[in-house]
C-alpha cells in the first residue's frame, strides 16, 4: 500500500493527480476462503482487516451486494461514544473508542475522528439522577465522564433555548469529552483499503442468495456470482440480518426498523459538540461541511425501506427549532432512512450462531457506527479462534434464553423501544 | 440608485409602474414588482453574486429556478437572517436586503480564492489522505480551520419572530405543477366534479407557458389564463402558488410548503410566513416538468454562463437581456428558441455540436441574422470575473458576454422516485424517466419525457382521466388548444470537456475529480457522489447528476444505466425547518397535562414542576423557605399531624366483568381470588420477560368490579397491556377495562390525625374502614371513593372524586377544622416519606428488576399462571449475584449521598473500580434526622449491617454507609394500622 | 404516512396507532414451559422473529382512536397495507 500523506498529496498534485493508485482492487471471487464475511459495511470490512492484521488470516473475502458502505455505514449520524451504564456495554464501546483514537494512523486513512465531546442534556430531575448513575458507572469503568451544571451546559451551547421558552429547563448534562464523531464513508474506505492491502478480496456487487450446507454445518455461501466455500462464514449485514439469516433457516431476536436522519444546508459553525436531548428524542451535531446533522426516534414500525414518514420528520424538526430557536430559518436539505437491526434488549449480538460454521455480528440497533472498529476486532477474534473474547462474550446470542439480557434503558422486551 | 442597464423598455411580466428599492451587499438598486432578486440584479448589470464553496471562484446566475447552484445569498438581518437562499427564487419586495456569503473580505476581492490557485492539492478526497498526524488530536487541530472555512451562510441571531403553521388536507386529486400538463389535468378533474388541489412552486402559474419557454404562443397563453381562472372559481378546487411539493410519503401523503407572506409588500400581520400542508390525496398527477442541463467546457462556471431556458425566461418574463453578444451553445433544438428570442436585442451566434441541423432552424437563424457554427464545440470560456469570449475546439475565439447552453432536459422525477421504482434511462432523449409507481401517481408532461407542449397538454388530460377512473368518477373531457408542432428532443453529441470544468457548480466537483475518483476505485454512482461530493449541494444535483453519470459511464466505457443512478431523497427543494415544525415548538413542543387541582396548587403558592407531561406541585414554600426546607417541613408535618397531597396523576382503571378476577390473576403476580369485597391489595405486574413492569393498588368494589391504580409513568402502558391481554391473548375473558385517569381527582390524606379529619366529612364511612379497606361515600352530592392505603407509612387514605368535584373536596378537607392544621404536601415531601418507608417508585423499578431484586418475592403466587412467571425462572434472573434492594445510612449522619452514586467495596476512591450496585433514591430524612438512601447492592441480603462505600466520582465524594433494611420508619407497620 | 383502515374508525394515519410486532408468534400455554433453564418455548415466543422482508402480519393498537388491537397485514418493504382486522376475532391465543 502506497502511503497517503501531505507529501503524497503534494507530489501527486504536481503531476496532475494522474498517478494515484486504486484504493482497493476489484477482484473476481475465488472458489474458497478461510473466512467469508457477508456484508461490506464498516463492520464487515473492519472484521476482514483485523482478521488479516491481528490474526494473520488473509484468505478472506468480503461480499457486498451493492457498493461498500452502502448500508447504514453511509447513512448514520456518525456519533462515536462510550457513555454506557451497563458494564458489558461500557467495556465494549470503550474498547472501540480506544481503537478510534488511533484509527486514522493505523489505517493511513483520515477517518476524521473528531473528539468534540458528546453531551447528554438533562431536562428533568429524573434525568439528572439517571445521568449521574450512568456517569458514575462510566468513571468506575475507567471512562471519562463529567456532570455539568446548567450554567456549564449553557456556556458550551450558545444559542440553546432559554428556560423561559421551553417547559423543560436545563438541569445539567452528562459530558464525555473523548467522544465525538467521524466521517462515516471514510471508515468504510479506510478499512477497505487497509484490508485489501493485506490480501483481503473485497467483492462488490455480490449478493448472497443462500448457504452451502454440509451436514449440520455451513461451508460457504451461494451468491449471484457463484458458490464460494468458506471455513467460517460471518454475517455482518445489519438491517438485512433477518433476511440473510432466514436463508440459513435461522430465526433471530431481531426486528428491522427504520431510523431517519436529517441534514440541513451548510451554515457557519454554530454547534461544536455532539448533543442529545433524550426528552425530545433528539440529537444533533454539525459536520465539517457545516451541515447540521440530526435525528430522532425510530419510525417504530418494522421496515426494510430506507425511508421514513412525516410524523417523525415533524417530531424531529419541532425538537430542532425548540432546542436551537435560531435554526428556524435554516433549511432541511435532505432526510433519509436506514434499516436498523433492533434487538429486544437494545444490545448487539457478536458470536457463534446455533449453526456450526456460521457466526453472527448483528443487532446493532441504531448504535453500530461507533462500534465499527471494536465490532470488527471482536468479530475477527471470534472468527479466528472460534470463541468470543471476554469483552464480547456477554453479547452471545444465548443471553436471551438464559436471561442475561443487557438492557441499557430498561424498556422491556420490545424491539422498537430501545 | 442606478439605472437598469440590462432592462428592456417593453415587455415582460414586471410592473414598471412599481419601482422597488433593494440592496445587495449594501449597495442600493432598483427593480420592479414582479422581479426576482436574480432578475433585478441582472437588470442592473450585476453578474457577480457569489463565491464557490471550495475554490471561491466568482459565480453568477446560472438558472431561473429551483435548480440554481450558484447564486446563493443571505437575505435579511438579525433574527430574520436567512442564509443560502437562491436569488432565483426570491421575489423582490421593497427594502429587500441581500448579502453575498462565503467571501472575505469582500465578494469582489476574496482571499479564499487562493484555493483556486492551488486547486490541484484540493483534489477529490484529498482530506482522506492527509491531516492525520499525530492522530486524533492532530485532526482536531486542522479541523478547526476547515470548519471555519466551510458552511456558506450564517444562521439567524435568535428565535425566528415569524409565524408558521401546518394544515391537514384531503383531496381526490393532487396535481403537482401548473404547466401545460398540470393545468390540463386539474381542469379535467375540476370539470369532473372532483376535489382538486393544484400546486406550483413558482409565484406565477403556467410552468413553461409563463416562463416563455413554451414559445410565444398567444392562443396557448389565453387558454391557460382561462383555465386558471376557471379553476380558481370552482368551489372544490384549491389552487396554490409558491407552494413546493417537497416529499412523497407512504399512503399517498405528500408534504407541501407554501410561502404565504414573505413576498407580500404589505407584510400582513397574522398571516403565517409559510404553511406546511400535509396532503392525503387519493390520486396524484405529477406534472413537475423538466430541468435543462448544461453542456460542459472549460471555465464553464464564469458569470455570464447560463442555461438556455433561463436566458429566455429572463428575456420574456422579466424583460432582461443579460448580454449584448450572445452565444448559444447546444446539442439539441430546444436552445434555438433562446437564440431567436434574443436576436432582436443582441448579436447572436449558435454553436451546435451536431453536424446536421433541421432546415427550418437553419432558415430561422438566417432570417434572424443568427450566425450558426455546426459540428463545433466550445473548448473553454475566457474571462476573469465575467465571460468575455469562448474558444472553440478548433481554436477559433468568439467574443461573447452571455453564453446560454443546453445539453438537453432532465425530467424532474424527484417525487416519482421517492414514491416509486428506480428511474429508467432513455438513451435517445439522454435522460432518466420515472420508474414504476409505488403509490397512486401518474406522470404527465415533460417529467414523463414529453417535451412538446401539445403532448404535455394531452398527457395531462389523459392522466387526470385515468386517475379519476380509478376513483370510480366519470371523467369529463376538455378541449385543448392547438399548439405549433415543437422540436423533438434528440440531443446530439456531448464533446468531452477540456480544462477546468465544473460538473457540479455548487460543490466545485470537476471532471478531474470524477477522473480521479474512478482511477482510485470509487467508480459506482454512489461512491463517486460520496467521494467527490457531487450532487451533495443544496440544489441536490438538479443540473449536474445526469452529466456526472454520463461522464462516469464514458470513463468506464459502459452504458449509463450500468453505472447506476443516484437516489432522490426528500425534500425536492430544501424546506425551512420552522415551517415543518409549525406552531408545535418551544413551550408547545409537548402537551401539558393538568390535574383538576392545579388551580388550587397555584393559589397555595406551590412550586410547580414538570413530571413527564404533567404539571405537579413539588413543594409549597413559605416565607423565604427553600424548596428543600419546604419539603422537609411538609414531610415532618405529615408525620406529626395531617397533610393533603394531589395524587390525581396516578393511572386509574375501572375493571368490570365476570372474569375480572381471572384477568387480574393472569396480569399480576398476586392472588386476587381471596380479596374480599371492600378490600384493596398492593399488586405487581411483570412483563413476559419476568422483570417488574408496574405496581399499584387494586380494590374490589363490587363482586365483579375492581378499581386499579397504576404509577403515573406507566398508566398508558398498563392500559395498553391489559387491552392486549383481553383483545389478543384471551378475548374469551368477559372483562372490560376503562381508563378513568382523567375522570377522577385523587387526594391523599396522610398523618396521624387523618382519621379525625376525615370523620368530619365522612362520619358514617371512616370509622369502620380497616387498613386496606375501601368504601364509597358521598360529598356535596358527588361520589367519593375512600381507600385506606398509605404510601407515606402514616395512617392514610386516598380519596377519589369525580374531577369536577376535586377542588371542592380539597377545600372542604382544608377547612374541616383549624385544630387539624391541614397542610398540603408536594411531590418532594411525598418522595421523602416513601424513601423513609422504603416504598418503591420508578427510580427503583427501572425495568431491570426482578421481584426478588426489589424485595417483592413474597408477593408471588406459587403457580405459573401469571405473566412473566415462566421466564423469571431463567438463570440470569435467579442469579444470586444480582443486586438486591437495600437501605443505606451514611456512617456519619451529617454526610449526604445522592441518587446515582454507586456502591463499591473499597474504602478509598479509585477508578476504575467494580460497582456492586447503586443508590436509587436518597434524601435527608426529617424522621431520622440524617441522610438516608435506597439502592441495590450485590449480595444485599447477606450484607445487612455491613459497611459499603458510596462512590460518586462525578461529585468527587466517597462516603461509608451501613447497609440496613430499606424500611427506615415503623418497620412493624403500627402507624399505618393505627 | 402509512394509513391503516381501522375496522371501527376507517382510514387513519399510522401516528394514531402503536406498533407492537409480529402477530404470528405463538404464545406457549402456561403448561408448555419447556426447558425453563434455557427459556424454552417462552424465549422463542418473546424474542425470536421471522422479520420478513415482505409481507408480515403484525399487531397495531389504535391507542388514539377506538383502542382496538388490530392484526395488520403489511409489506415491510413497500409499506403497502393489505389487510386490517380486529385481533379479538382470532379467538384465544394462549
Amino acid at each position: 500500500m502506497k502511503a497517503y500523506s501531505a507529501w503524497s498529496v503534494f507530489r501527486h498534485a504536481l503531476t496532475g493527480n494522474r498517478h494515484w493508485p486504486r484504493a482497493w482492487r476489484d477482484p473476481e471471487p475465488k472458489a474458497g476462503y478461510d473466512v467469508v464475511i457477508v456484508g461490506g459495511g464498516g463492520h464487515g470490512l473492519a472484521t476482514a482487516y483485523y482478521l488479516a492484521s491481528v490474526h494473520g488470516i488473509r484468505k478472506v473475502a468480503v461480499l457486498e451486494k451493492s457498493y461498500i458502505g452502502s448500508g447504514n455505514t453511509g447513512r448514520n449520524t456518525t456519533i462515536v461514544r462510550s457513555n454506557y451504564e451497563q458494564n458489558a456495554n461500557a467495556r465494549f464501546y470503550e474498547f472501540s473508542l480506544k481503537l478510534w483514537e488511533d484509527l486514522s494512523l493505523e489505517l493511513n486513512y483520515n477517518t476524521m475522528f473528531s473528539q468534540r465531546g458528546v453531551l447528554d442534556v438533562a431536562q428533568s430531575e429524573g434525568m439528572v439522577e439517571r445521568y449521574i448513575r450512568r456517569g458514575n458507572a462510566m468513571r468506575l469503568n475507567g471512562i471519562d465522564a463529567e456532570f455539568l451544571s446548567p450554567a456549564e451546559v449553557r456556556s458550551m451551547l450558545p444559542g440553546i433555548y432559554e428556560d423561559s421558552a421551553c417547559r423543560y429547563p436545563i438541569h445539567g448534562g452528562l459530558y464525555q469529552p473523548r467522544a465525538g464523531n467521524a466521517r462515516h464513508d471514510a471508515v468504510a474506505w479506510g478499512f477497505a483499503r487497509a484490508a485489501d492491502s493485506l490480501g483481503v478480496d473485497i467483492i462488490q456487487g455480490c449478493e448472497v442468495t443462500g448457504f452451502l450446507q454440509e451436514g449440520e454445518r455451513i461451508a460457504g455461501v451461494r451468491t449471484n456470482r457463484g458458490d464460494i466455500r468458506a471455513g467460517r462464514t460471518g454475517l455482518a449485514v445489519a438491517g438485512s440480518t433477518g433476511h440473510v439469516a432466514g436463508l440459513a433457516g435461522l430465526r433471530l431476536p431481531i426486528e428491522s426498523h427504520v431510523l431517519q436522519a436529517f441534514v440541513t444546508e451548510p451554515v457557519k459553525p454554530v454547534i461544536d459538540t455532539v448533543l442529545t436531548f433524550e426528552l425530545a428524542d433528539f440529537y444533533i451535531s454539525q459536520s465539517d461541511r457545516g451541515s447540521l446533522v440530526f435525528g430522532g426516534e425510530l419510525d417504530r414500525y418494522s421496515s426494510y425501506a430506507q425511508r421514513g414518514n412525516l410524523p417523525i420528520v415533524h417530531d424531529v424538526l419541532e425538537a430542532a427549532v425548540t432546542m436551537f430557536p435560531m435554526l428556524g430559518r435554516v433549511r432541511m436539505l435532505r432526510h433519509w432512512g436506514g434499516v436498523c437491526d433492533m434487538t429486544p434488549d437494545g444490545s448487539p449480538i457478536i458470536g457463534a450462531s446455533p449453526i456450526e460454521g456460521l457466526y453472527l455480528n448483528c443487532g446493532w440497533c441504531y448504535g453500530g457506527f461507533k462500534a465499527t472498529p471494536g465490532s470488527g476486532w471482536m468479530f475477527a477474534h471470534t472468527l479466528a479462534t472460534g470463541a468470543p473474547h471476554a469483552v464480547n462474550a456477554p453479547f452471545a446470542l444465548d443471553r436471551f434464553e438464559r436471561g442475561y439480557t443487557i438492557n441499557e434503558n430498561g424498556a422491556g422486551p420490545f424491539f422498537n423501544l430501545h | 440608485m442606478s439605472a437598469q442597464p440590462c432592462r428592456l423598455a417593453h415587455g415582460g411580466r414586471i410592473d414598471r409602474a412599481q419601482a422597488l428599492r433593494f440592496s445587495f451587499d449594501g449597495r442600493a438598486y432598483t427593480g420592479y414588482a414582479g422581479d426576482t432578486l436574480a432578475s433585478a440584479l441582472l437588470a442592473n448589470g450585476v453578474s457577480l453574486l457569489a463565491r464557490s464553496f471550495k475554490y471561491h471562484r466568482p459565480r453568477g446566475i446560472h438558472s431561473a429556478g429551483a435548480e440554481e447552484p450558484n447564486a446563493l445569498v443571505t437575505i435579511g438581518r438579525g433574527a430574520r437572517r436567512e442564509p443560502n437562499t437562491r436569488a432565483t427564487a426570491v421575489e423582490l419586495v421593497e427594502g429587500l436586503e441581500a448579502y453575498s456569503q462565503n467571501a472575505w473580505p469582500s465578494l469582489g476581492f476574496d482571499l479564499g480564492a487562493v484555493n483556486n490557485l492551488v486547486s490541484p492539492f484540493f483534489s477529490a478526497g484529498f482530506y482522506y489522505k492527509t491531516f492525520m498526524w499525530p492522530g486524533a488530536r492532530g485532526w482536531r487541530f486542522y479541523e478547526r480551520f476547515i470548519r471555519r472555512a466551510a458552511g456558506m451562510g450564517a444562521v439567524a441571531d435568535g428565535a425566528d419572530p415569524d409565524r408558521y403553521e401546518r394544515i391537514e388536507e384531503f383531496c381526490d386529486l393532487l396535481v403537482v405543477g401548473s404547466g401545460p400538463a398540470g393545468t390540463a389535468a386539474a381542469l379535467t378533474a375540476a370539470r369532473s366534479g372532483a376535489r382538486v388541489l393544484l400546486v406550483d412552486e413558482n409565484a406565477v402559474h403556467g410552468g413553461a407557458i409563463a416562463r416563455g419557454t413554451a414559445g410565444a404562443d398567444d392562443a396557448l397563453a389565453a387558454w391557460h389564463a382561462a383555465a386558471l381562472g376557471e379553476l380558481r372559481e370552482t368551489p372544490e378546487v384549491t389552487v396554490l402558488e409558491r407552494c413546493s411539493a417537497f416529499g412523497y410519503y407512504d399512503g399517498n401523503v405528500v408534504g407541501l410548503v407554501e410561502h404565504c407572506a414573505g413576498h407580500r409588500p404589505d407584510r400582513p400581520e397574522g398571516i403565517a410566513r409559510q404553511r406546511h400542508w400535509i396532503v392525503r390525496a387519493q390520486q396524484v398527477v405529477l406534472a413537475t416538468g423538466a430541468i435543462e442541463r448544461p453542456l460542459l467546457f472549460g471555465n464553464n462556471d464564469l458569470p455570464g454562463i447560463m442555461l438556455a431556458n433561463a436566458g429566455v425566461c429572463y428575456l420574456r418574463e422579466y424583460a432582461v437581456c443579460a448580454g449584448r453578444e450572445l452565444l448559444v451553445y447546444t446539442n439539441n433544438d430546444s436552445a434555438y428558441a433562446a437564440a431567436l428570442a434574443h436576436a432582436a436585442f443582441a448579436r447572436v451566434a449558435v454553436v451546435d455540436t451536431r453536424q446536421e441541423i433541421a432546415p427550418e432552424l437553419v432558415r430561422a437563424c438566417a432570417q434572424a441574422n443568427v450566425s450558426l457554427h455546426t459540428g463545433s464545440a466550445v473548448a473553454t470560456a475566457v474571462g476573469s470575473r465575467r465571460l468575455k469570449a469562448v474558444r472553440l475546439v478548433g481554436g477559433e475565439a468568439l467574443p461573447c458576454d452571455l453564453l446560454l447552453t443546453s445539453a438537453g432536459w432532465n425530467p424532474t422525477i424527484a417525487l416519482h422516485s421517492q414514491a416509486g421504482g428506480r428511474p429508467v434511462y432513455d438513451g435517445e432523449r439522454q435522460c432518466f424517466l420515472p420508474g414504476s409507481a409505488r403509490e397512486a401517481w401518474i406522470a404527465a408532461g415533460a417529467c414523463s419525457g414529453a417535451f412538446d407542449t401539445g403532448s404535455c397538454l394531452a398527457e395531462g388530460r389523459d392522466a387526470a382521466q385515468k386517475a379519476l377512473a380509478r376513483l370510480g368518477v366519470t371523467p369529463a373531457d376538455i378541449e385543448l388548444p392547438d399548439c405549433a408542432p415543437a422540436f423533438a428532443l434528440r440531443p446530439g453529441p456531448q464533446p468531452a470537456p477540456q480544462g477546468k470544468c465544473f460538473v457540479d457548480l455548487q460543490t466545485d466537483a470537476t471532471t478531474d475529480d470524477i477522473e480521479l475518483a474512478v482511477r482510485e476505485g470509487y467508480a459506482s454512482a454512489e461512491l463517486l457522489k460520496r467521494y467527490t461530493a457531487l450532487g451533495m449541494g443544496t440544489e441536490q444535483g438538479k443540473t449536474s447528476n445526469v452529466n456526472a453519470l454520463a461522464l462516469l459511464a464514458a470513463r468506464r466505457k459502459e452504458p449509463v444505466p450500468a453505472v447506476g443512478v443516484t437516489s432522490f431523497r426528500p425534500p425536492y427543494t430544501p424546506v425551512t425547518m420552522a415551517a415543518i415544525a409549525g406552531r408545535k415548538q418551544g413551550a408547545r413542543i409537548l402537551p401539558t397535562r393538568q390535574t383538576p387541582l392545579l388551580g388550587w396548587h397555584e393559589e397555595q403558592g406551590a412550586l410547580l414542576g414538570d413530571a413527564g407531561l404533567w404539571k405537579r406541585a413539588l413543594a409549597y414554600p413559605e416565607r423565604g423557605e427553600t424548596r428543600q426546607q419546604a419539603a422537609i417541613r411538609e414531610a415532618r408535618h405529615v408525620r406529626s399531624a395531617v397533610g393533603v397531597c394531589d395524587v390525581s396523576t396516578l393511572g386509574k382503571l375501572d375493571i368490570q366483568g365476570p372474569d375480572a378476577c381471572a384477568l387480574l390473576e393472569r396480569a399480576c403476580v398476586n392472588r386476587w381470588s381471596s380479596l374480599a369485597l371492600g378490600k384493596a391489595r398492593y399488586g405487581v405486574m411483570l412483563q413476559d420477560d419476568g422483570f417488574v413492569f408496574d405496581d399499584g393498588t387494586t380494590s374490589r368494589i363490587g363482586a365483579a368490579h375492581y378499581f386499579m391504580t397504576t404509577t403515573t409513568d406507566r398508566a398508558e402502558q398498563v392500559l395498553r397491556h391489559l387491552e392486549f391481554l383481553l383483545q389478543v391473548l384471551w378475548p374469551a375473558l368477559r372483562v372490560h377495562v376503562c381508563d378513568a385517569t382523567e375522570q377522577w381527582a385523587g387526594i391523599a390524606v396522610a398523618g396521624p390525625r387523618s382519621r379525625e379529619l376525615l370523620l368530619r366529612l365522612f362520619p358514617d364511612t371512616v370509622p369502620g374502614l380497616p387498613f386496606m379497606g375501601v368504601a364509597d361515600a358521598e360529598h356535596a352530592g358527588l361520589p367519593v371513593r375512600i381507600l385506606r392505603v398509605s404510601f407515606s407509612g402514616e395512617l392514610g387514605y386516598e380519596l377519589y372524586v369525580p374531577s369536577s368535584g376535586g377542588e371542592a373536596l380539597l377545600r372542604a378537607l382544608c377547612s374541616a377544622g383549624d385544630e387539624f392544621d391541614v397542610r398540603p404536601y408536594g411531590l418532594d415531601a411525598m418522595d421523602i416519606l416513601r424513601i423513609e418507608k422504603g416504598h418503591l417508585t420508578g427510580s427503583e423499578l427501572d425495568g431491570n428488576r426482578t421481584l426478588a431484586d426489589a424485595g417483592l418475592a413474597r408477593l408471588a403466587r406459587e403457580d405459573e399462571g401469571f405473566i412473566g412467571a415462566a421466564l423469571s425462572r431463567r438463570p440470569g434472573l435467579l442469579d444470586p449475584g444480582r443486586p438486591r434492594f437495600v437501605g443505606l445510612e451514611p456512617l456519619d449522619p451529617a454526610q449526604s449521598i445522592r441518587a446515582g452514586a454507586h456502591l463499591v467495596a473499597a474504602a478509598s476512591p479509585r477508578e476504575p473500580d467494580e460497582s456492586l450496585g447503586h443508590v436509587s433514591s436518597a434524601c435527608f430524612s426529617p424522621a431520622l434526622g440524617r441522610h438516608i438512601g435506597l439502592g441495590f447492592l450485590a449480595g444485599g441480603d447477606e450484607r445487612q449491617g455491613s459497611v459499603v462505600h458510596v462512590a460518586d466520582p462525578l461529585a468527587g465524594t466517597h462516603v461509608a454507609a451501613r447497609v440496613v433494611s430499606p424500611c427506615f420508619v415503623d418497620p412493624a407497620g403500627e402507624r399505618l394500622r393505627a | 404516512m402509512i394509513r391503516l383502515r381501522c375496522p371501527h374508525c376507517g382510514l387513519r394515519d399510522h401516528s394514531e396507532f402503536t406498533f407492537l410486532g409480529d402477530a404470528t408468534v405463538s404464545r406457549p400455554g402456561t403448561e408448555a414451559a419447556g426447558d425453563l433453564a434455557r427459556g424454552g418455548a417462552w424465549s422463542d415466543y418473546l424474542y425470536l422473529r421471522r422479520n420478513p422482508r415482505g409481507v408480515q402480519e403484525e399487531f397495531w393498537h389504535h391507542g388514539r382512536g377506538c383502542r382496538a388491537w388490530l392484526v395488520v397485514t403489511r409489506n415491510t418493504e413497500t409499506h403497502e397495507v393489505l389487510d386490517t382486522r380486529l385481533a379479538r376475532d382470532r379467538g384465544d391465543r394462549a
